[in-house]
């Protein structure tokens, strides 16, 4: 499943990075703790978290993760967004909170296989 | 092969940049791309660590043709305990660091995790060194 294939159907808002949009999605990751995600999540990982900050883009990148979920209707800070342009690795956003977004993703996800 | 890198103490938006230089360098040289997962996320934490903690500090790789050999070492205020800081969960890290989603006490056991030997020196008040070697070969 392609990035570009959850937007539709999760209601998710692009923020920045539309040219990460065919990234595959191979699972994904829900924490806040950026050393949980650093040490945990596996590449092609779509992540979910609520922190906004530029180094969530740092940890996106190095763990070539396919896209990050923004939750709560929160946005990306500027530099975030422009870092994510960079890479062309998708913010998205939901006004979904955590559990429920997760829990929606990995049905999808599941759905799939 | 050698190579350098500065680290900046206390600016966290370049916190990374480092680590995705070298990683791209691993790359360019055709380094096992699952040796390469290992060693960023080491060498990301020791990273965050210099930033979080130091002063200053310098990441130099070695390329040596049994292993990739990773020092940071940095002007900072040392680590008192390294035993306990060590230990999974324990962190120093103010609270303002803590709110980004840093200092959860996972940096130096994802270190320890991702490298096959890690060594730290540290002296309080002049700065920490930490060497971590990731053989090209299982031993």
């Amino acid at each position: 499943m392609k990035v570009r294939d959850i937007l539709e159907k999760l209601n998710l808002k692009v923020c920045s990075g539309t040219a990460g949009l065919n990234r595959e999605i191979k699972g994904g990751y829900t924490s806040d703790l950026l050393s949980d995600v650093m040490g945990n999540a596996q590449e092609g990982n779509i992540w979910i978290t609520l922190q906004t900050h530029k180094n969530i883009m740092a940890i996106a990148s190095l763990k070539e993760l396919s896209a990050i979920v923004l939750v709560k209707g929160y946005k990306p800070e500027e530099d975030t967004a422009a870092e994510s342009e960079t890479e062309g690795i998708p913010i998205l956003s939901t006004p979904l909170q955590t559990f429920e977004i997760t829990g929606e993703i990995f049905e999808l996800l599941r759905e799939e296989k | 092969m050698e190579f350098n890198f500065n680290i900046e103490g206390g600016n966290f938006s370049r916190a990374g940049t480092a680590s995705s230089e070298i990683k791209k360098i691993l790359k360019q040289l055709n380094v096992d791309s699952n040796l390469i997962k290992r060693i960023v996320v080491a060498l990301y934490e020791a990273e965050v660590n210099v930033v979080a903690h130091a002063w200053e500090g310098n990441i130099y790789v070695h390329i040596r043709p049994d292993a990739i050999e990773v020092t940071v070492a940095d002007k900072g205020p040392g680590i008192p305990d390294i035993n306990l800081a060590m230990q999974e969960g324990y962190s120093t890290a103010s609270p303002e660091v803590r709110e980004m989603g840093f200092g959860a006490g996972m940096g130096l056991p994802n270190m320890q995790k991702n490298c096959d030997k890690l060594q730290i020196e540290s002296e309080i008040n002049i700065g920490t060194k930490v060497t971590m070697l990731t053989y090209l070969k299982p031993q």
